[in-house]
């Protein structure tokens, strides 16, 4: 009973007190405050453009907020929080391997997609990686039959790991060796088709079509989306066009261990909101992690 | 190949026209400069030293006479980023020394394997004996990549799938020079960038640069790369520094920018550049089509056009004095005004070269309707023979008529060009004898017939 009291007037107190060293947050001086920061954004390669979405984000969620009088730092803070809660949009709902298996869909055919050298093969191999050490069975399908040694790369990742692996020839068409893979997975009941593309620029329209044409053959259960960390303001141009010919349904981040600041992952959760599942941070096959939006901000802001 | 720094193309338009004073103008176009080369990956820092330079610049300097304040300013822009790019030559891709041994270092996936085998095609093309070799022995098939390379292009390769990769170069040279005896040396290097468990690469890449000396260390950078490029060119160059710089993927949409901090970097020079994944997909950096491109090219090239006018319009004053001197001008100075005149456009601010022009009081639709003038006049001249441009008075009625005719204009075009040319010399004639100081002359009072 006594406590009870005391905690009415604890509350009270509060309020009180509130009242006194607490004023409400508004657009201007957030807007200050988002301006000093927006430099560390930009050092961060969150896209230009996305600046301005990403203040109005800040501002629906913050403005009117009760801050210090006092302490400026306040607003950093909120800020920091804020910004966490956006990029944790598009962190996974569960992992990947999780997904795969509560699917019951059998083989799952992923696609792998991306521009030149951001690292689809390895990725590939590092998620092969995982499925075998989850007990899953991962078939490696090397439908980049373009660039030189692609094929080689790919089998040799393959034989390191023990997962078995689908060549295709070099110059045929990679529906064909991707659409015989699923086949050939399905026969040997395997789990999970691992589909390795050939790099390309997403506004080639050619190999634009010739991606459409794999997932229009082997329908993936999903599409993967290889993104650079390094990348700087081209990343939105990559997310859009591939999201507007060809789709993905997934992110992986790499080479994040370059001391890249990953400020793409900002970029995505605010224009195109789909999930980044993991994110590369080295050669090795563990070095596949999941994606935390804790770890960027940290990054970005320090 | 996509426009670099798009929107910089409508900046220096609306600053062309804008109506704020000289130095606003200034400030609100550093503002924009600055936001569209971040937008171009340009790291923030190099863009705010450059701008710095710049509006410095701007404020300070005098435009050259005929030039509008503003335009200078855009001409200062362009200046400062081709200097960074070694001026406005293009540079010399060939080798200097024999053997010619080239380094390829770079961050992993940048297109290094992909660039060496361009540069073999280009070097083999121009005729030299090249020789590619791999020190990969990290990432795999790297050996087979750059092999199944070397073999499309016919030259020879070396390469080991392991070992110490400054062993495996040291052996590339030697079997290189001495069992095919090539003359250009191309080495292929893993792909690192140095940071945290990758520190030891960048004492590897050391390694293998010092155990063959190349006359060359280039570095591979992607164009879609973000701002980290300045600080990783800045290691790549501590640790072996950066002769020259390729960038890749420009077939793509990225603006490029990185490429510039780099260069700001590590000093070193842009050389070639990478559009497309196929081994001719190697172009000679033209230093003045990339800034064009980062500008946003055709005004940019126009305006620039215009400052090369100007240098001549020297000449044009040159010949005008003479010919105010001799009290005659013939054809061919009105042809090299009228040409000049064209370069330096819009009229209204080089009336003044034309002789008697400038005394006139012409109305903007007037100017307009002398633009048009000028274009026919200048057909027509280029219509007419040896003998006519030295001597027009023998310009009779048929020749007059062969010279609509040649030139697509009309016969009263050619009388007026004709009334013109006569005009002057009447006027140069008597401001010789003293008779005349110059007046208002109406140019419809130049028309032919119809005048
Ligand atoms: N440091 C680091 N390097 C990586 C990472 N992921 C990939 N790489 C390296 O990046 C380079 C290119 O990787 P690939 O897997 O061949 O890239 P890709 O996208 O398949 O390339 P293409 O098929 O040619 O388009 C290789 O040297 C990889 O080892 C990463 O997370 N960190
Ligand atoms: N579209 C395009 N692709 C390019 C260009 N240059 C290289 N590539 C591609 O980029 C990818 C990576 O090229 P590589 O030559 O393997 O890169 P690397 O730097 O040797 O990679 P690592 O050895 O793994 O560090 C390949 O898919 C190349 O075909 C270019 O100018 N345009
Ligand atoms: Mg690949
Ligand atoms: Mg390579």
């Amino acid at each position: 009973m006594f406590k009870k009291i005391r905690g009415v007037f604890q509350n009270i107190a509060n309020k009180i007190a509130d009242v006194v060293s607490k004023k409400e947050l508004t657009e201007e001086e957030l807007k200050k405050v988002f301006d000093e920061m927006e430099l560390s954004l930009v050092e961060s390669d969150v896209a230009y453009e996305a600046l301005p979405a990403l203040f109005d984000e800040l501002k629906k969620k913050l403005v009117g907020a009760k801050v210090s009088r006092f302490d400026s730092s306040e607003v950093m803070e909120l800020i920091k929080e804020a910004l966490v809660d956006i990029i944790a949009r598009v962190e996974p709902k569960e992992d990947l391997v999780d997904l795969i298996r509560s699917s019951g869909v059998r083989p799952f055919i992923i696609v792998f997609l991306g521009v030149n050298g951001v690292g689809k093969t390895t990725t590939i191999a590092k998620v092969a990686n995982k499925l075998l050490k989850a007990g899953m069975k991962p078939i490696i399908v090397a439908a980049d039959t373009f660039r030189a040694g692609a094929q080689e790369q790919l089998a040799l990742h393959a034989e390191r790991l023990g997962v078995p692996f689908f060549k295709g020839k070099y110059g045929a068409d990679p529906a064909a060796v991707a659409k015989d893979a699923v086949i050939y997975a399905t026969k040997k009941g395997l789990d999970v088709v691992l589909v390795d593309t050939a790099g390309r620029m997403h506004v080639d329209v050619d190999l634009v079509e010739e991606l459409r044409k794999v997932v229009r053959v082997v329908k993936p259960h999903m599409r993967i989306l290889v993104l650079d960390a390094l990348t700087g303001n081209d990343s939105l141009e990559q997310l859009r066009y591939f999201d507007s010919n060809v789709g993905f349904d997934a992110v992986i981040l790499t080479k994040m261990d370059a001391d890249a600041r990953g400020g793409c992952a900002l970029t995505l959760s605010v224009l195109l909101r789909k999930p980044i599942i993991y994110v590369g941070t080295g050669q090795g096959y563990d070095d596949l992690e999941l994606f935390r939006a804790k770890m960027i901000v940290e990054k970005i802001l320090g | 190949m996509t426009t670099v720094f798009g929107k910089i193309r409508d900046l220096v338009s609306s600053f062309l026209r804008s109506s704020e004073s000289y130095e606003e103008a200034v400030n609100s176009f550093i503002r924009e400069l600055q936001k569209e080369m971040i937008k171009a990956d340009v790291n923030v820092k190099v863009v705010f030293e450059l701008s710095a330079r710049i509006k410095e610049r701007a404020l300070k300097e005098e435009p050259p006479e005929g030039v509008l304040r503003r335009e200078w300013f855009v001409k200062i822009v362009y200046d400062e980023l081709s200097r960074l790019f070694g001026g406005d030559v293009a540079p010399d891709p060939y080798p200097k020394s024999f053997p010619w041994i080239i380094l390829l270092v770079g961050v992993q996936g940048s297109g290094k394997t992909t660039t060496a085998g361009k540069l073999a095609l280009f070097y083999k093309k121009r005729g030299y004996r090249v020789g590619l070799a791999t020190t990969d022995t990290y990432r795999p098939a790297a050996y087979d990549q750059l092999k199944q390379i070397a073999e499309t292009i016919g030259v020879p390769f070396y390469g080991e799938k392991s070992g110490d990769p400054a062993e495996i170069a040291r052996k590339a040279v030697a079997t290189l020079l001495n069992e095919y005896s090539c003359d250009v040396i191309i080495i292929d290097t893993a792909g690192r960038h140095g940071y945290g468990k990758e520190e030891s690469l960048l004492m590897e890449m050391k390694e293998i640069a010092e155990a063959i000396k190349p006359s060359e260390v280039i570095l591979v950078i992607d164009s879609s790369i973000g701002q980290k490029a300045y600080e990783l060119a800045k290691k790549f160059n501590e640790w072996t520094p950066i002769g020259s710089i390729v960038i890749t993927k420009l077939d793509g949409t990225a603006r490029g920018g990185g490429a510039l901090s780099a260069v700001v970097a590590t000093g070193a020079r842009i050389k070639f550049i990478g559009d497309g994944e196929k081994l001719e997909d190697l172009e000679v950096f033209n230093p003045r089509k990339f800034v064009a491109r980062i500008l946003g090219l055709g005004d940019l090239e126009s305006l620039l056009e215009k400052f090369k006018a100007i240098e001549e319009s020297d000449e044009v004053r040159k010949r005008l004095e003479r010919a105010i001197a001799l009290g005659r001008i013939s054809m061919r100075d009105i042809y090299h005004q009228l040409k000049s005149i064209k370069k330096l456009g819009p009229l209204r601010k080089v009336i003044d070269l034309v002789p008697g022009f400038s005394m006139l009081k012409l109305g903007d639709d007037m100017l307009k309707g002398s633009e048009k003038k000028i274009d026919s006049w200048i057909a027509i001249i280029e219509s007419m023979t040896y003998d006519e441009l030295d001597d027009p008075s023998i310009i009779d009625r048929s020749r007059v008529r062969r010279l609509a005719i040649g030139s697509g204009r009309t016969v009263n075009d050619v009388r007026e060009l004709l009334n013109y040319y006569e005009l002057i010399n009447k006027m140069l004639k008597d401001l010789k004898r003293g008779k005349l100081r110059l007046k208002g002359v109406d140019l419809s009072r130049l028309g032919g017939e119809a005048g």
